[in-house]
């Protein structure tokens, strides 16, 4: 069996207060991530899943258990450029990571950092901008470009450094439907066509419905794991933990409550179109 | 019946004169009524922004007039600061305006701007708090050990307790999680409900305007292609999709339904009433 | 005032042989030019550095309206210079009254200085209009690299300045967006005296603090996730290289400012 791209063993995280205190944020997370799967982390403001993103790439550390990025456990300082390198990270507000004045001097950040040599870096620069589709902004100063645009250079700017893995924290909480639409296009792309291995932290039901894996946390913990349609099936309990499902499962779940036949793994309109279809007169 | 706020032919021009020339609203007439619930749709760039900051006078209309109950908002200076008291204005991320040492203090900024008495402020705080389900104890708190949700309805009691006849909200609930998103929609129904204020309620969501909303106004580079009620809006579903817009997904789930031959109503865009709807359709055939 | 009208570190992107030069030596060709201006003592020296920077104007196609705009802020520091100049050179009397004596070589002296004064500004513009912000950062952080060996920290200053440009834009819009949200809660910026207005900044300079230091710390967290670590072993993608045209403006521009010395020496 190939080796995890993302494990961890037992990951607990409490922060350390100035008065001593100090509440659990992860408590005893076990996770194993494959390599090329598209996980999505839902959970609502607090639940811990913003935490367990950066213990991912070792910007937090574990008070308790292990990380283990491709094998590499994320306490080994001697690997941090290594562990950083495979496992990207892409944060909510697009305007606080981008760092240089024009689009593809940002993107070559990264590369610069790990000493990669000028030409190399322009063909990685080029190739990453392409594959967010923004080749034809190169030139262009960041703050310039739509909300959508800034966090697709953010996403290019991670993808320099050729990782394995790409974590995104709320990617698109600050972005108008355009821009959502445009982002998680970006993240399908790189997921399916790239094999890239990506984990999406976020509230939003309907872009959790795309991936293959979806984890619920709730209090530090991992309370349900599963392919989509199957997690959304609990409709009460997702609604118990503070989060909706999408409104085609919430359909489903109230015909079935009014004593109707239906299926509850429907995740898209078309899916619920035909379901409702086969209850109809024509 | 007077209405709260109009319009008239309302125009704004970026940087006349210059290469940025940009006509970000074209002519607009729009009227609100009091105590209505009204939502504005659009694109980022579409206009609602600059809208909404001549409503209470933030910006000057390049042409054009904006009334408040029938009297211009530009007829003197004295006007212009009255109405920006009528016309409170949230603005997007509004957590990030706090300032004061204390909740209480921050909220009692605008009503003390009003030159209010001291026991009418406090009086204001604390209603304001209430509406937007703040504790007591968190008054004296600082509005930055709070959390971001909380941060926010404290931004928000901020403006109500200027307690304004029109309260204009941009994208509330952004970045917020669904609970957090419901808690204050349900603030704003509750000031809606017992001051008899007008709202205008920004956002991209289309499922939560069609919820909250009994008129819905569609703006598309500065002007308004489509207004009416949810039902009206939603049944120009393909358009607003074009437009960059999403529309409900029971909309969208409708809309397959007949395209497979169904005769299932157009106008549908909650849960509930797609239940309904499907529960009508079956019932329609058995009796 | 509107903010948005600020402009800071302009530069007017374009491809003439100024824009195309290597950064470092623009920086230093400017060197050579200010120390050749300060070396010009009579029409004829001064008239071969008006011509330089005409010429530069010319070949980076800049209207020198444009220049001579950038000159706003400076007016009352030339005035000022001017004055100072005409009353306190001793010399042949041309008009007395009071105290005050103008002298002809007051006038002329006057007269100079302004004008130095005029094209030292302008060279500079010259400078920032043909250069990106970031290849002079680059430049400045190439040619102070020696300081290195005595401890100054080149990369970190550099990398500090190019994310400071980076963010000003930002900051800009965001004070905007604060005033408007407390305008909208009857604040009043505009009016009252010195004090009141003092205080009235307070809730625009709270939140824009506190937002600049949230700021500061998520763009650190994103560096540190690219791999960001200093300036030890990094490497840029357009190096800076130079080409013999490079030279061969440094080397003009050397020769111009000893021709200079020489001409101004012997008093032309």
């Amino acid at each position: 069996m190939t080796e995890p791209i993302l494990r961890t063993q037992d990951l607990t995280f409490r922060y350390t207060t100035a008065e001593g205190v100090a509440p659990t944020v992860l408590d005893c997370v076990n996770l194993t991530i494959e390599p090329g799967a598209f996980v999505a982390v839902l959970g609502h403001n607090g639940s811990g899943k913003s935490t367990f993103a950066k213990h991912l790439n070792a910007i937090l550390l574990p008070s308790g258990g292990r990380v283990y990025v491709d094998g590499m456990d994320t306490t080994d300082e001697a690997l941090l450029l290594d562990i950083r390198r495979t496992v990207g990270m892409v944060f909510q507000n697009p305007d606080n990571q981008i760092v240089a004045s024009v689009v593809e001097e940002d993107v070559a950040f990264a590369p610069e950092n790990l000493g990669v040599p000028s030409a190399e870096i322009r063909r990685r620069v080029d190739e990453a901008l392409e594959a967010v589709g923004m080749t034809e902004y190169a030139r262009h100063a960041p703050h310039l470009l739509s909300g959508g645009q800034k966090q697709r250079v953010a996403i290019a700017g991670v993808l320099a450094m050729r990782p394995r893995c790409i974590v995104l924290d709320e990617p698109t909480a600050m972005l108008d439907p355009v821009g959502r639409r445009e982002v998680l296009d970006t993240i399908c792309t790189l997921n399916q066509e790239l094999g890239m291995t990506v984990v999406l932290i976020t509230h939003h039901m309907d872009e959790a419905a795309r991936a293959q894996r979806l984890v619920v946390m709730d209090n530090g913990r991992v309370v349900k794991d599963g392919p989509p349609a199957q997690v959304f099936q609990d409709v009460v309990g997702l609604r118990r933990l503070g989060l909706e499902v999408p409104d085609s499962v919430a359909l489903m779940y109230e015909l079935r409550q009014a004593g109707l036949d239906v299926p509850l793994d429907v995740l898209t309109p078309e899916d619920c179109a035909r379901a409702v279809a086969q209850i109809l007169p024509h | 019946m007077t209405p709260i706020i109009q319009t008239k032919q309302l125009t704004h021009i970026y940087s006349p004169g210059t290469p940025f020339e940009h006509a970000a609203l074209k002519g607009i007439d729009l009227t609100v009524d009091p105590g209505e619930y009204l939502a504005i749709i659009g694109r980022t760039g579409s206009g609602k922004s600059t809208l909404i900051q001549h409503l209470n006078g933030l910006l000057r209309p390049t042409s054009g007039q904006v009334l408040f109950d029938g009297e211009d908002i530009w007829s003197s200076k004295e006007r212009t600061r009255q109405v920006r008291f009528q016309v409170g204005l949230v603005f997007q991320y509004p957590e990030y305006q706090l300032f004061e040492e204390t909740v209480y203090r921050d909220i009692a900024f605008g009503p003390t701007n009003m030159g209010l008495s001291p026991d009418e402020v406090d009086h204001r705080v604390r209603q304001a708090a209430r509406f937007v389900g703040l504790e007591d104890h968190t008054l004296e708190q600082s509005p930055f050990d709070l959390s971001g949700g909380q941060k926010r309805r404290v931004a928000i009691a901020g403006v109500i307790a200027m307690e304004p006849k029109v309260l204009i909200l941009d994208e509330p609930t952004a970045g917020l999680d669904p609970a957090g998103a419901a808690q204050i929609l349900g603030n704003i129904r509750a000031y809606h409900r017992e001051k008899h204020a007008a709202i205008i309620l920004v956002s991209h969501s289309m499922s939560e305007v069609a919820r909250e909303a009994q008129r819905l106004v569609v703006f598309r580079e500065g002007t308004i292609p489509y207004s009416g009620t949810p039902q009206e809006v939603f049944s120009h579903g393909a358009e607003l999709e074009g437009m960059g817009l999403g529309v409900p997904e029971m909309t969208q789930v409708f809309a397959r339904l007949r395209a497979m031959g169904y005769s299932v109503p157009a106008s549908v865009y909650t849960v509930e009433q797609a239940r309904d709807a499907i529960l009508l359709a079956r019932k329609g055939v058995q009796g | 005032m509107n903010l948005k009208d600020i402009t800071l570190g302009q530069f007017f992107p374009g491809n003439s042989f100024l824009h195309r030069l290597d950064p470092r030596m623009k920086l230093l060709g400017l060197i050579c030019y200010l120390v050749a201006l300060f070396l010009a003592q009579w029409f004829v020296t001064y008239g071969v550095m008006l011509l330089l920077l005409v010429w530069g104007c010319a070949v980076a196609h800049i209207r020198a309206k444009t220049l001579l705009g950038g000159m706003k802020p400076v007016i009352f520091l030339l005035i000022f210079t001017a004055v100072l100049n005409m009353f306190y050179t001793p010399g042949t009397p041309l008009v007395s009254f009071w105290i005050f004596t103008i002298t002809y070589e007051g006038i002329l002296h006057a007269f100079f200085m302004v004008v130095r004064i005029m094209m030292l500004i302008c060279a500079t513009f010259l400078l920032t209009y043909t250069t990106s912000p970031l290849s002079l950062t680059d430049g400045l952080e190439s040619l102070l690299s020696p300081l290195n060996r005595v401890r100054v920290p080149v990369h970190e200053l550099a990398m500090i300045m190019s994310i400071a440009l980076r963010f000003i834009p930002t900051l800009i819009e965001e004070t905007d967006k604060i005033m408007c949200a407390q305008r909208a809660r009857g604040a009043d910026f505009d009016s009252g005296g010195l004090i009141r207005k003092a205080k009235a900044l307070i809730p625009l300079l709270v939140p824009l603090f506190i937002s600049s230091f949230r700021r500061a710390d998520e763009l650190a967290t994103a560096m540190e996730c690219r791999c960001y670590h200093g300036g030890q072993g990094r490497t840029r993608m357009r190096e800076l290289r130079l080409r013999p045209s490079d030279w061969l403006f440094l080397a003009a521009m050397i020769v111009v400012a000893v021709a200079i010395g020489v001409l101004g020496q012997s008093g032309l």
